[in-house]
């Protein structure tokens, strides 16, 4: 089932959660919605799902104008951060829930429910958990009985709102794999909301970043970490640092130091690039150098930081473990991998209305 | 290292000070509480609670089984029960829908209304009571009107039954909204969202989830609903045989000094409070998890 969303709206009260937003998502694909807290990526997701009216456009589920439709009569599976499992159902009970509320002409018979919820318990590798209870359960347990709940109703859409969020680092990677597993095996048209961006880079087929209820950018996660549209994108996905600089000559200028990087365009503008893409240079004809004001250690890098320039700006640069930076050391180095966006006093207009069909 | 370390444990400096939890008290202070408590408690309500049993069975057995058979009392005895079943079943009814409707909407006015449920607990009952004769009786708003068509509210079962209603209206409110504040409405969502319609969410969902809660508040209720007396007071007329609940029957009784009779149907009504006490003792010990946290009264 493909998801077609036209320039949908929501606001509360004054107060616009979601902002003229168009998407198209594809039968079968996985969709992350990305973004910080109040950018309006649960609300999008809960206004597909129906347990929002919008104010404003509409969703379109394949052909047929969803957003006339009640939550029930959508026929989504929607799952919940804190999972929402009903305490005082068996976890049988629970994933035949959806079938027992049906009208009697087309429900299933009591057996038939239950040999479903047996064969969905299966599916999320919780074979013989039907009779427990979910206080019984433990998180990552709980959130697999949700989607197993969620499945059971034959979905068009599957909908995650931060599954994984309530969980420990742990259980997440592995039930982030297992999601995916499912979702190929299943392939139920998906979309899952994330503040994670290494959960949406991971694990989804295109990633829609959203901010202040509108789309920044939507693309496949290698056009979102490697060409991020604008420097928001370049600023919440990955590790980033930027400095204000000019552009003139065709040379991107740092007050009055080429950086030894070309780019067209005049005028102020932001550099950004990312603290490991980046050559640390001993003769500088052209380069970034500043003093070292600190540095700690990352995974398996030093991450240094680093204060350039009569602004003071500190930036962040990696090195490898053993290489000495001491504090007040003066480093040079050239970003080898950069974007420039033009400079945001007014903001670079976002890419409002990405619709890719 | 651990030799050390060992070393370091074995020679303390200066001898160990016994210290108590940052939040216990002294012995002392512990058992003059414990006594103050205990004494009051044994001093205003076990003392006359045993005295209106020793009254009651002052005059023997059968004196008590005639007070409490007697034709005036048996009315008395069926009035209140009718009576705290009505209120009961309203207010039940009422408090459900105030507390859905305070927990899982927001509208204009919901802290008016959440104010306004508190209102019966900060009236004097008399006053309750007055309201209703003023509205109804043959001087009232309504009364004259109502009176013509031949219904009767004060000095009539259906006053008392309005007063009660009042009186007991928080109860079962009460109970639920803090509960179903903090469960909040995703379980209801995830059902709306599988398919099912309002009443399956709250028949299989909403209800459940407040079950215990909801028993708890009725029973507060009825046990109010039954010894209420300020209200009902007033808007009853006390008419001997007719009008007179279990309360009021007592009160009677007692003024015309017949006092172990007046003390027999007391311990009627006393029992019953105790009954109700140990249910929600039971509800409490047995189902502490279900039932409301922030409870305030």
């Amino acid at each position: 089932m493909d998801i077609r969303i036209e320039e949908l709206s929501k606001q509360f009260g004054r107060y616009p959660a979601v902002e003229n937003v168009s998407l198209h998502i594809r039968s079968g694909e996985l969709v992350a919605l990305l973004g910080p807290s109040g950018s309006g990526k649960t609300t999008l997701l809960r206004l597909i799902a129906g347990l929002e009216q919008p104010t404003g456009g509409r969703i379109l589920f394949g052909d047929e104008d969803a957003s006339r439709k009640s939550v029930q009569e959508r026929n989504v599976g929607f799952v919940f951060q804190h999972y929402a499992l009903f305490k005082h159902m068996s976890v049988a009970d629970n994933i035949g829930f959806g079938l027992r509320v049906r009208p009697r002409a087309q429900r299933p018979r009591r057996a038939d429910i239950r040999a479903r919820a047996a064969e969905l318990l299966d599916l999320v590798q919780l074979p013989g958990y039907g009779d427990r209870f979910p206080a019984q359960l433990s998180g990552g347990q709980r959130q697999r009985v949700a989607l197993a709940r969620a499945l059971a109703i034959e979905p068009r859409v599957l909908l995650l709102d931060e599954p994984f969020g309530a969980l420990d680092a742990k259980v997440r990677k592995d039930l982030r794999r297992w999601l995916r597993e499912l979702h190929d095996k299943t392939g139920h048209t998906t979309v899952f909301v994330t503040h994670d961006q290494e959960e949406a880079i991971e694990l989804a087929d295109r990633v829609v970043v959203l901010n202040k209820g509108v789309i920044e950018q939507v693309g496949t996660p290698d056009e979102i970490y490697d060409a991020p549209a604008s420097p928001f994108v370049h600023g919440f996905i990955g590790e980033a640092s930027s400095l204000p600089v000019t552009l003139s000559n065709r040379e991107v200028w740092l007050e009055d130091r080429w950086t030894g990087l070309r780019c067209n365009g005049t005028g102020e503008a932001l550099l950004f690039f990312r603290p490991n893409a980046v050559d640390v240079v001993e003769e500088c004809t052209g380069c970034i150098a500043g003093v070292v004001v600190g540095s700690r250690r990352v995974a398996d890098r030093k991450r240094v930081e680093i204060e350039i320039g009569k602004g003071r700006h500190r930036i962040e640069i990696d090195l490898p473990a053993d290489r000495s930076a001491a504090e007040r050391h003066r480093i040079a180095f050239r970003p080898t991998n950069w974007h420039i966006y033009p400079s945001a006093v007014g903001r670079v207009a976002p890419a409002r209305a990405l619709v890719d069909a | 290292m651990a030799v050390e370390t060992m070393t370091l444990f074995t020679s303390p400096v200066s001898p160990p000070r016994r210290l108590r939890s940052a939040t216990s008290e002294a012995p002392e202070i512990k058992v003059v509480l414990t006594t103050i408590a205990l004494l009051f408690v044994a001093i205003f309500l076990l003392l006359p609670l045993a005295a209106v049993f020793v009254e009651a069975f002052r005059g023997g057995i059968a004196a008590y089984l005639s007070a409490i058979t007697e034709p005036d009392a048996l009315t008395a005895i069926r009035l209140t029960l009718t009576v705290a079943a009505i209120a009961v079943f309203c207010n039940l009814v009422f408090g459900v829908a105030a507390a859905w409707a305070i927990a899982k909407f927001e509208f204009k006015g919901k802290s008016l209304l959440t104010t306004l449920i508190d209102l019966p607990f900060s009236v004097s009952p008399v006053i309750s009571g007055l309201v209703y004769v003023l509205l109804f009786g043959a001087q009232g708003y309504l009364g004259p009107w109502l009176g013509e068509r031949g219904v009767q509210i004060v000095f009539a079962i259906p006053g008392i039954v309005l007063a009660t209603i009042f009186v007991t209206f928080p109860f079962v409110a009460r109970e639920l909204i803090p509960l179903m504040q903090e469960q909040g409405t995703a379980e209801e969502e995830a059902a709306l969202s599988l398919g099912a319609n309002g009443w399956q969410t709250f028949v299989f969902v909403t209800l459940p989830n407040v079950k215990w809660a909801l028993l708890y508040g009725v029973l507060l209720c009825n046990a109010r609903a039954m010894g209420e007396f300020g209200a009902v007071a007033v808007i009853s007329g006390k008419i001997r045989g007719v009008t007179n609940t279990m309360p009021l029957h007592v009160e009677i009784l007692y003024n015309e000094y017949a006092f172990s009779a007046a003390f027999a149907v007391a311990s009627l009504l006393a029992l019953l409070s105790l009954v109700t006490l140990a249910v929600k003792t039971f509800l409490e010990w047995r189902f502490a998890d279900g039932i409301a946290v922030g409870r305030s009264h």
